[in-house]
């Protein structure tokens, strides 16, 4: 057994925790008080550090990496930006990785060089009325000649205003529940694809949270992925990698929140001592590490276990249910340890608490976490649940 | 990076659970119920070496890793959290000291019985008055001629009754608090030595845990465990890897609980079906798993830090803290899931529910964890 991270990975962590401290910090709280999509940012990303393809093959122009290095990048960009953390997550595992991994030859030579070198990439599946129900999705794609012609609304579209390559499901068979679901390569200037303006969060602003309007939006049939009705399993398949990524997010969510908290407790006097010597405070800084370290184990156990392709969906399950409901936990505690000042802008552990209670929430709610972790449980002990 | 158990520790975990299931798990509840010393299981513990797993094979030791060892102390508390701590007790208080501060001449006379399984040992370091606190130890050994002369009261002595060997700490210089502690080596058949009634505790009742008494008792000085004054070091280093024994005791307490609560739930009917179906059951499982999941694998790095030969303060904490609040936790959820059958004692939750709780207390309460932690963040 060994918990420690290669020298390559090392080194990758360091090269992206200098560039995060360098070239990104400064540019976070600007985007985030208007809530901007840091574009030209992560045009640089993609061409100076190879960001845009970090699964992807490199005949694609990708960089290869298994999924443990992926985790330690997204995990060091969230310590300083959570939004960028997801618009680079998302980008990559729901779009670039999903493309390389279900398209065919023909559509990879087609979208992967593009999407990996320049473009930006989302994923829709949610729907106003859809949510962790995905059968209840309610657009709806019918064939037409060598098209499909898709009709329905999509919402909470991570980098969804931005998007060169949309990734979309609708229903090609209404009767068929999750089997009837089908996945597309959409394209951003596709007759009938309206773009709606993104909505105003709480948190993670600079990332898109956008609205898709289909209306008889015509896409080539050779753009269906896999085929008729594999939406669902192509979509669950990569939200398993999706919720590592968000793991890693509220892991770096956690390490920044911690690492404020206890710089802040050393510096600040009450009662004539550091407030660090307290007791009070020293049990909030434990709880946090505790978690943190647990959250981590967690997260890149279940990243392992997907680089060695074996089974991780309830590991990562277990790592996203577990990564979230700490990084709100201890951006909590970072907030109270800070007192008043917490609640400012100016000691950000505020940006990093509205920031952590969205990892609870996408990619699968922690209550659809908690229902994959027990089901798949129930079913090792030969039990399957309703 | 690397998840997984080697060959070696796989074939460990086997024998271990194919042992404490088919032996320990049958008379589990019986040892709970008569609170009697299992002395046969202790033996079929030496039988495989696993009263002295880390122990090197040079003085009769198992030599294994302590990975090797979260791996068995799991599997065996799973099936009797009594025979759990009387085997770490020995593995990681006992043996483990014996092997990094002793003498040769130390290890020839002590650790080679103890580590076979032979001889059994305790650690004394608790009294009536001094817990958390080590530096209130009252208990003293005062020079005389080429021996000591220990005097005192030492309880909540696991082992404490049947052990043949103890590890005494006591105060060589009481105006020195921490800096005054020394350790002993002390055959348990010394005179002036005696053994208090067994403690009538809430769990592991298996554990012989009892008071032991110190008047005019001579040890010779070279039963001195490193050097006097030092004790409180050998005492700290010890205690880290016992941790790591008792994060791993409460992954089995928690990983028992969780079996029942889970098979329960699954032939337990109500509103028409088995309450494995009810979402408020379905969550708690997933908690009950999430929970065990993040104890065992803090538990494991923890012991993979103290294989790697560094400092393991802060990773033993950690361990330690949330696998004894998840057995706590999952225990608790496995008696809500069983309704009021849990409340019976037909029901091994019962039991889970009442060994659980020392978890959080022994070998450093969660509160001194907390400490640790905080202390090693701070730094």
């Amino acid at each position: 057994m060994d918990f420690d991270w290669t020298d390559e990975q090392k080194i990758l962590r360091e090269t992206i925790r200098e560039f995060a401290e360098a070239e990104i910090a400064p540019e976070v709280l600007e985007h985030e008080r208007e809530g901007k999509f840091p574009r030209a940012l992560v045009q640089r990303m993609w061409e100076e550090l190879g960001l845009g393809g970090m699964l992807a093959p490199e005949e694609f122009g990708g960089f290869d990496l298994d999924p443990v290095s992926y985790a330690v990048v997204i995990e060091e960009l969230a310590r300083v930006w959570p939004a960028l953390a997801i618009i680079v997550s998302v980008h990559n595992s729901v779009s670039v990785q999903l493309l390389n991994l279900h398209g065919t030859e023909a559509q990879k030579r087609r979208y992967l060089p593009d999407l990996i070198s320049r473009q930006i990439g989302a994923f829709s599946l949610s729907e106003p009325g859809a949510g962790s129900d995905v059968a209840a999705l309610r657009a709806t794609a019918v064939r037409d000649g060598d098209h499909y012609v898709l009709n329905g609304e999509k919402n909470w579209i991570t980098n969804g205003l931005t998007a060169d390559l949309y990734v979309i499901f609708a229903k090609t068979d209404s009767s068929a529940g999750n089997r009837g679901i089908s996945a597309f390569i959409v394209e951003r200037n596709s007759p009938g694809l309206v773009v709606a303006p993104p909505e105003r969060k709480m948190g993670i602003k600079a990332s898109e949270a956008a609205s898709l309007v289909l209306q008889d939006c015509r896409v080539p049939a050779e753009n269906l992925l896999e085929k008729e009705g594999a939406g669902f399993k192509i979509a669950m398949k990569e939200l398993d990698g999706g919720r590592i990524g968000v793991g890693a997010q509220a892991v770096g969510i956690c390490q920044a929140a911690l690492q404020r908290a206890a710089d802040y407790a050393k510096e600040r006097n009450a009662f004539g001592r550091p407030i660090a010597e307290f007791q009070a405070i020293q049990w909030m800084l434990a709880e946090m590490a505790a978690r943190l370290e647990a959250a981590r184990t967690l997260v890149y156990r279940a990243a392992w276990l997907r680089a060695r392709g074996l089974s991780h969906s309830r590991e990562a399950s277990i790592a996203k249910l577990y990564a979230s409901e700490a990084a709100t936990f201890i951006t909590h505690r970072a907030i109270q340890i800070h007192g008043g000042y917490g609640f400012t802008e100016d000691y950000q552990v505020e940006r990093f608490y509205r920031d952590a209670r969205v990892t609870e929430i996408y990619e699968g709610t922690s209550e659809i976490q908690r229902l994959v972790i027990a089901r798949d449980w129930l079913r090792e002990h030969g039990y399957r649940s309703r | 990076m690397d998840y997984a158990l080697n060959d070696e520790e796989r074939l460990i975990l086997a024998t271990a659970r194919e042992l404490a299931e088919k032996e320990f798990a049958p008379r589990a509840a019986e040892i709970d119920e008569t609170g009697a010393f299992p002395r046969e299981n202790v033996a079929k513990l030496a039988e495989l070496g696993f009263m002295g797993m880390m122990t090197s094979e040079t003085w009769g030791g198992a030599g294994l890793s302590t990975i090797a060892y979260v791996a068995a102390m799991e599997a065996v508390s799973r099936a009797c959290a009594s025979t759990g701590v009387i085997m770490s007790v020995n593995n990681s208080l006992v043996c483990d000291p014996l092997e990094k501060f002793g003498t040769e001449e130390q290890k020839e006379r002590y650790l080679r019985s103890l580590a076979s399984g032979e001889r059994l040992g305790a650690y004394c370091l608790t009294e009536p008055q001094a817990g958390s606190d080590a530096s209130r130890q009252k208990t003293t050994a005062v020079p005389d001629g080429d021996a000591y002369v220990i005097n005192g009261t030492k309880n909540f002595i696991t082992n404490g009754q049947v052990a043949d060997v103890l590890l005494v700490y006591l105060m060589t210089d009481p105006a020195a608090g921490n800096r005054g502690i020394s350790c002993f080596i002390v055959d348990a058949d010394t005179p002036g030595i005696e053994r208090g009634r067994k403690e009538n505790t809430m769990g592991i009742r298996g554990s012989s845990t009892c008071t032991i008494s110190f008047t005019d008792v001579r040890v010779p000085a070279s039963n001195l465990l490193g050097a006097p004054g030092k004790g409180f070091n050998v005492a700290l280093a010890t205690l880290d890897g016992g941790r790591i024994g008792i994060a791993a005791q409460a992954l089995g307490i928690a990983a028992h609980a969780l079996e029942e609560a889970t098979r329960y739930s699954t032939e337990r009917e109500s509103f028409g079906a088995p309450i494995a179906d009810l979402q408020a059951i379905q969550w708690m499982l997933a908690d009950s798993v999430t929970e065990l999941e993040a104890a065992r694998w803090l538990t494991y790095r923890a012991a993979a830090a103290k294989d790697g030969g560094g400092r393991f303060s802060t990773e033993a904490a950690m361990a330690k803290l949330t696998a004894s609040r998840a057995a706590v936790t999952v225990a608790d959820r496995a008696v809500q899931v069983h309704g009021g059958y849990g409340y019976v004692k037909e029901y091994a939750v019962e039991r889970c529910y009442r060994d659980a709780k020392i978890t959080e207390i022994y070998e450093g309460t969660s509160e001194i964890q907390r400490m640790v932690i905080a202390r090693n963040l701070l730094k």
